[in-house]
């Protein structure tokens, strides 16, 4: 490797040159001439981020600290409307159904995905297969929440028929107060389960081969080297997808927004929508923008706390 | 020798296991299968529904094949259906402007597409590519954006498209991931960085400057990662619903989710028009079929070195 300084001193006099030479020998100048070029090169990326991601994440701090309603300009009140938060129910409520939403979505999708990617792994690579899992994921939140407010239909849906054909009685599933949030996370385990299989899988690709023969040899079965071997040898790549889909699914809103609308009752009125309802629905931004402050600070400590827990950083290959 | 010995010992004993495993094998396919038909039998099912008739539906709920056969839900969303027809046949009769919405997704999915690829290239080539202090630093600091969740910046971002004037526009849709996502910076860097120094120093020697070099080296060595970002933006962005819902609810800029999203509210009280339901959804994500289809091992093997997306 040779370091920019290092060629900035050698390449001193080449430098001075006509423009030409300059960008002949751009590899062996260094420093000075490459940093023009690199600005032009990431300038509209950088224009991109200041202005949309580190503006508003500036933005949306002071924004909590306001009362606005979108129409005058936003007035500064401190931390009012924190402490607002601390008293109003619907929030504490909304908090309390996306943690069960977060916690029945992701419990069930890892575990699952962890199955299929087992499976897939001893039973077949075929791309087909592979591809066929990936379907739900493919297409939008939408459309699998409106495919799946069809098919648990409590009139002439496919699954309550299937309930009737085996004999039980039918179920509301996304009317009825108890079964509306595990049917949210249920649409969403469908919509992701193939997707985080195939990144379980890929992450299952790097275990060489070597180190399930070592242990075949000494006689370890299947089940035992899943336990001993797989699944702390996927660690590090099990942290990072569990940091992600836990960051996903504290964000669900779509399905919510296009099924039940935060009903029954209160029941799915999960935390993005109730931001979405009080900055957009009531004309209180301020509110919504503290609400979304609470989240980016819950999502924050858990995305820390889990790679601090599953030692993301360090492989047990290594 | 004693190599020879182990491998026939270990052989021997996977030859053992295999058979003894046969009846684990058989119960592994079957899990295998019943998730294989909860994935498709959904997407069967939503064909079997649009090619029903809504008025027949609940006569036969559990036919596996449709009820009551007709084109009729598909030429209702198409807007090729008589309002009488459609009543008829169990629609709403109000007009669905289906194609103004599919071309509003189209508009949506490929600008952002083309030019979140275009800039993030640039930024990924320089910082693969160029050498220039704060290198590292900024790319971590265009990183540290992943940390940000959307719905936190999505707020702000609509007051500054608001302020902007450009509410209910295409620009204002489309301006927030025009320029760059951290994602895929950091994708196409990854393929950036490994392209071999010698071919770009031999053009540099034949007077090639970085633009000329990116252009006509970088850009063409790379279409392979490029295609695959691109196809997963455009699927991505073709089903994004939040920020359009946002920004872009006219009748103008509303793109197929955002009106998928309000077909169930508008049905009156009594029971949806399940058929037309489906036959647009399925209209909607046929796009996205297709582009799987014809691109489906490209975008099954980038998953797993993508990661995140």
């Amino acid at each position: 490797m040779r370091g920019p300084v290092v060629s900035t001193n050698t390449a001193a006099p080449v430098a001075r040159g006509s423009r030409r030479s300059r960008a002949s020998t751009s590899r062996n100048s260094g420093g000075r001439s490459e940093l023009r070029i690199a600005l032009f090169f990431i300038a509209p990326a950088l224009l991109g981020f200041l202005a949309f991601y580190l503006f508003p994440t500036l933005r949306g701090f002071y924004f909590s600290m306001t009362q606005y309603n979108l129409l005058g300009t936003p007035k500064w009140i401190g931390f009012d409307n924190f402490a607002k938060l601390g008293k109003d129910t619907l929030f504490w409520n909304a908090l309390w159904v996306t943690l069960e939403y977060v916690v029945l979505n992701i419990g069930f999708q890892t575990v699952i995905a962890i199955l299929l990617a087992v499976l897939m792994q001893r039973l077949t690579q075929s791309t087909l297969l592979r591809g066929a899992l990936l379907l739900p994921w493919l297409i939008s939140n939408v459309i699998a929440a409106l495919l799946w407010f069809w098919l648990l239909d409590y009139q002439i849906g496919l699954a309550n028929q299937f309930l009737e054909w085996i004999g039980m009685s039918k179920i509301a599933f996304f009317a009825d107060e108890a079964w509306a949030i595990p049917t949210m996370a249920f649409v969403n385990v469908w919509r992701h389960m193939g997707y985080t299989a195939l990144l379980v899988f890929a992450g299952m690709q790097t275990i060489p081969k070597y180190v399930y023969e070592a242990a075949s040899i000494d006689g370890s079965s299947e089940w035992s080297s899943f336990w001993r071997i797989t699944l702390p040898l996927i660690r590090p790549v099990l942290a990072m997808i569990l940091v992600i889909t836990v960051t996903g699914s504290f964000q669900v809103f779509d399905t919510v927004a296009v099924t039940t609308r935060g009903g029954p009752v209160n029941v799915t009125r999960v935390i993005q929508y109730y931001i979405y309802q009080k900055a957009f629905g009531e004309g209180q931004f301020g509110y919504g923008s503290a609400i979304s402050v609470v989240l980016f600070a819950i999502l924050a400590v858990l995305a820390a706390l889990q790679l601090r827990l599953l030692r993301a950083g360090e492989s047990d290959l290594a | 020798m004693a190599t020879i010995e182990a491998t026939a010992i270990a052989d021997a004993q996977q030859r053992r296991r295999r058979r003894r495993l046969a009846p684990g094998r058989i119960a592994a396919w079957v899990v295998m299968i019943a998730f294989l038909a909860l994935t498709i039998v959904p997407f069967l099912w939503m064909i079997r529904t649009a090619l029903s008739t809504t008025r027949s539906l609940p006569s036969d709920p559990s036919s596996l094949l449709p009820v009551d056969f007709t084109w009729g839900a598909f030429e209702r969303v198409l807007g090729l259906s008589s309002q009488e027809k459609a009543i008829a046949e169990g629609g709403s009769g109000a007009s669905v402007n289906f194609w103004l919405y599919l071309r509003n997704s189209f508009i949506y999915a490929t600008a952002v597409t083309l030019g979140q690829v275009f800039f993030c290239a640039m930024a990924a080539y320089a910082f693969a590519r160029l050498r220039w202090p704060g290198r590292n630093l900024v790319f971590g600091i265009f990183l540290g954006a992943l940390l940000v969740p959307p719905i936190f910046t999505s707020l702000p971002n609509f007051i500054l498209i608001k302020n902007l004037g450009l509410l209910n526009s295409f620009v204002g849709m489309v301006l927030p991931s025009f320029l760059m996502t951290p994602f895929a910076v950091f994708f196409l860097r990854q393929f950036f960085l490994g392209i071999n120094h010698e071919i770009e120093e031999s053009a540099a020697l034949d007077g090639a400057g970085p633009w000329r070099t990116f252009f006509r080296i970088i850009l063409p060595m790379s279409v392979a990662p490029l295609t695959t970002l691109g196809i997963l933006t455009f699927i991505t962005t073709w089903n994004d619903y939040f920020w359009p819902l946002l920004v872009g609810n006219s009748e103008q800029t509303k793109v197929l989710t955002v009106a998928l999203g309000v077909f169930k509210s508008q049905t009156p009280a009594g029971s949806p028009d399940w058929a037309g339901l489906m036959a647009a959804t399925l209209v909607t994500a046929l796009p996205v079929l297709i582009l799987f289809f014809a691109f489906a091992r490209r975008i099954i093997d980038s998953i797993g070195y993508s990661g995140s997306k």
